[in-house]
């Protein structure tokens, strides 16, 4: 949600990032605010699971380029581990599994860790028990995940569950989701957005990296930027979503040149 | 008997060693002499002379053995001192002399301050008795019958049981290092668990060892006669940085009628620096024997120090519906080379025995694991399960697997399974990405690759053995 007092969150400039030499980002420029939701879609390879994935510091990716910058600090002076302690927080599009480390633990070691970093106090294992037993509710997750391997055997659906309820124990300041919604059924998605909508609110902030429309039926962004080529071409609001839905994606890259074009023409003449 | 020979066995022992006020040390190098004078030394019965003096002379015929998946030089066993006793460390007069290093091991462990002062060799006598401690422990247990004491003393005091068990599990000449042992031992632990009597406590090497040093030819034997049940912990999880270079230590395990042997090992030797050098060659031979119908021998061994360690725990199931168990942690970093694992020797009828061996290698260090499951032809019925799971942690270093397995009934069950697998880049991003740091992530994925083998561990050691991995892992990614 759009408002007034809302403070700038994100905010990243000419990125450039390569992964294994090749040039994957060319120059994404996009600006986040706190109350809103902006969802990034494109074509498959165009880029948009890459900036997740630099956002987060995922080591594959190089950047070579441009800044971001995250309520202040540039995010790219930051290990991976101090952004999330920051408050960036990075649903995986393919969650990893940790064999035989028991999910209530892993949970409690990062909330634990989250805790004590905005100085409040660490759960023991008891309370946090009871804390993300209630989490889990709202998620409709079986209390049985608690005591499985992370991830490990859970299927395509309660992996992404699992993402969502590490978001709602870990309160970020700024969520990516990347595609969230790739392997849900409509139930499971309909659980997936309805934990997203609740955790959104005025002070925070949500990327949603998605291939379809789908998704934003349930969760509905304030804006909607085109990826292709690794730059943002297009950004309208929550009707473009529409509109890529039944034309795909041609016509945006089409129009873009075509625009391009025109300003290289006009500065010729 | 030949002249010069009579001179060399009747020679007096003018040269054998120095004495001084401060220690006796032998002179280096090992001969029937050397053997004569540490029994002479140690005021010891004829037998026990007779046993160092056979055992010698089987050693003397034998070759140090190459077929482990281990390498280093040649070990000068000539250029070693098998006699130096009483080993006193420096007593130092405050913690600052102490090497900081170890304090901030004793820190990250958690050990108490005035364990801390013991263990590093500050002269503590005023805060902290471990005499007084040790006696305390002794009268609880002469009170149900238990013996625990040192070798030395059980030689003195109970020399029929010693004479009786000694060298029964594992003979004079079962081995290179074992024979050599046998020749030279200077001490270690006797522990006597009387007919029907269930040990109250765990017993602990800890608190006889703080006070002096135990030698690197130590000798345990541990009988538990019928019904009686022991647990035995071995070593102190706080690291031990010794000078030596061998340790050639024997364990010798008897259970009897319905008894139940428990032992647990935390070893922490001295393992070189990350380059290499330096560190201890743990060259141990253990094993136990399940001699009465339904007895057990469990061994359980967290394995994370010393350069080189060749060590197989094992178990003889002699006695009908004996159980024999393994469960073993190996952890190795930097160059260090771990050859371990177990033998099960099914003997009687229906015999069980489970092996579970975690081998986690990191930095350039080689780890194999190496198990025998043979069942004889008698034993009928025998059951096996074997597990041998390997982790990597980065990518230089190695894990071998070497299962041997030998059959003679047709109506044995053996089951092998083994795994490896990698803590990748991926895991530790993943972590990473919640805000856990590579160190925090990879303990964590390394007690959940341990989590059944250290929920065999008496619980106080559980929790010292799971930082102690940590310790040693550190700074092995990223």
């Amino acid at each position: 949600m759009i408002n007034k007092e809302s403070k700038t969150i994100l905010e990243v400039h000419g990125l450039h990032a390569t992964v294994n030499g090749v040039e994957i980002l060319k120059g994404l420029d996009l600006t986040v605010k706190s109350g809103e939701v902006h969802a990034i879609m494109g074509p498959n390879g165009s880029g948009k699971s890459t900036f997740a994935k630099v956002l987060a510091g995922h080591t594959a990716y190089e950047v070579t380029a441009g800044t971001a910058m995250f309520e202040g600090q540039n995010l790219f002076e930051l290990a991976p581990e101090e952004r999330a302690r920051a408050g960036v927080f990075l649903a995986f599009q393919y969650p990893i599994e940790i064999p035989g480390v028991a999910n209530s633990q892993f949970l409690r070691l990062t909330y634990n860790t989250m805790q004590a970093q905005r100085g409040n106090e660490e759960l023991d294992p008891l309370e946090f028990d009871d804390y993300v037993r209630d989490k889990m509710k709202r998620l409709e997750m079986s209390p049985n995940f608690l005591d499985r391997s992370v991830n490990e055997g859970f299927s395509g659906g309660e992996k992404k569950r699992n993402e969502i309820l590490q978001m709602a124990l870990l309160e970020p300041r700024l969520g990516v989701l990347d595609e969230t919604d790739s392997g849900l059924d409509i139930d499971a998605l309909s659980v997936v957005a309805h934990g997203v909508n609740e955790l959104a609110n005025k002070d925070n902030a949500i990327v949603l990296v998605t291939h379809y429309q789908r998704l934003l039926n349930y969760i509905v962004p304030d804006f909607v930027h085109v990826v292709d080529n690794g730059r943002i071409i297009k950004t309208g609001g929550k009707e473009l979503a529409l509109e890529l839905e039944t034309r795909g994606y041609d016509w945006v890259g089409v129009e873009h040149q075509a625009a391009n074009l025109a300003t290289v023409t006009a500065g010729a003449a | 008997m030949s002249e010069v020979l009579q001179d060399l066995v009747n020679r007096p022992y003018k040269h054998g060693f120095v004495t001084d006020i401060e220690s006796d040390v032998a002179e280096k190098g090992l001969s029937e002499d050397t053997i004569r004078m540490i029994s002479a030394k140690k005021d010891e019965p004829e037998w026990l002379l007779e046993f160092r003096l056979t055992s010698y002379r089987a050693w003397i015929k034998m070759e140090e053995p190459t077929w482990a998946n281990v390498h280093y030089p040649k070990i000068d066993l000539q250029a070693i001192s098998y006699y130096a006793a009483p080993k006193q460390k420096p007593k130092l007069e405050s913690m600052d002399e102490v090497d900081p290093e170890l304090l901030r091991t004793f820190e990250k462990l958690g050990v108490p301050l005035h364990e801390r002062m013991a263990l590093a060799g500050v002269a503590v006598d005023v805060i902290f008795d471990s005499v007084s401690v040790a006696t305390t422990y002794k009268d609880k247990l002469a009170a149900v019958g238990i013996i625990f004491c040192s070798m030395s003393e059980a030689v003195k005091e109970h020399p029929e049981l010693v004479q009786k068990y000694l060298g029964t599990v594992i003979p004079t000449n079962d081995n290179f290092f074992a024979a050599l042992n046998s020749a030279v031992f200077t001490d270690g632990s006797f522990c006597f668990i009387p007919k029907g009597v269930k040990c109250p406590m765990e017993l602990s090497t800890y608190f006889r060892i703080n006070t002096e040093e135990t030698g690197q030819f130590e000798r345990t034997l541990i009988i538990a006669e019928d019904e009686a049940t022991v647990s035995y912990l071995e070593g102190c999880t706080a690291p031990a940085f010794s000078s030596n270079q061998l340790h050639a230590a024997v364990v010798e395990l008897v259970a009897l009628d319905n008894a139940d042997i428990k032992y647990s090992t935390v070893q922490n030797w001295y393992a070189g620096d990350k380059n290499g050098v330096g560190g201890v060659y743990n060259f141990v031979t253990k094993r136990g024997l399940a001699k009465g119908v339904n007895s057990r021998v469990s061994w359980t061994q967290v394995e994370t120090g010393s350069a080189i360690t060749w060590k197989y725990p094992s178990v003889v199931l002699l006695g009908d519906n004996s159980v024999g168990e393994f469960y073993s942690v190996a952890v190795t970093n930097h160059h260090q080379q771990a050859d371990t694992g177990t033998k099960m020797i099914h003997l009687g009828k229906n015999t069980r025995s489970t092996i579970v061996s975690k081998g986690i290698s990191a930095g350039r260090s080689s780890n194999s694991y190496r198990g025998l499951v043979r069942v004889g032809p008698k034993a009928d019925n025998a059951r096996n399960f074997s597990q041998c799971d390997s982790m990597l942690i980065g990518d230089k270093s190695g894990a071998n697997t070497f299962p041997y397995i030998n059959v003679r009934n047709n109506s044995a069950q053996v089951e092998h399974e083994a795994s490896t697998s990698k803590i990748g880049e991926d895991q530790l991003f993943y972590f990473a990405q919640r805000g856990i740091d590579a160190e925090a992530a990879v303990s964590m994925i390394i007690n959940g690759f341990c989590k059944e083998v250290f929920q065999q561990l008496p619980m106080e050691f559980a929790a010292e053995a799971t930082q102690l991995l940590g310790l040693k892992l550190e700074g092995s990614v990223g």
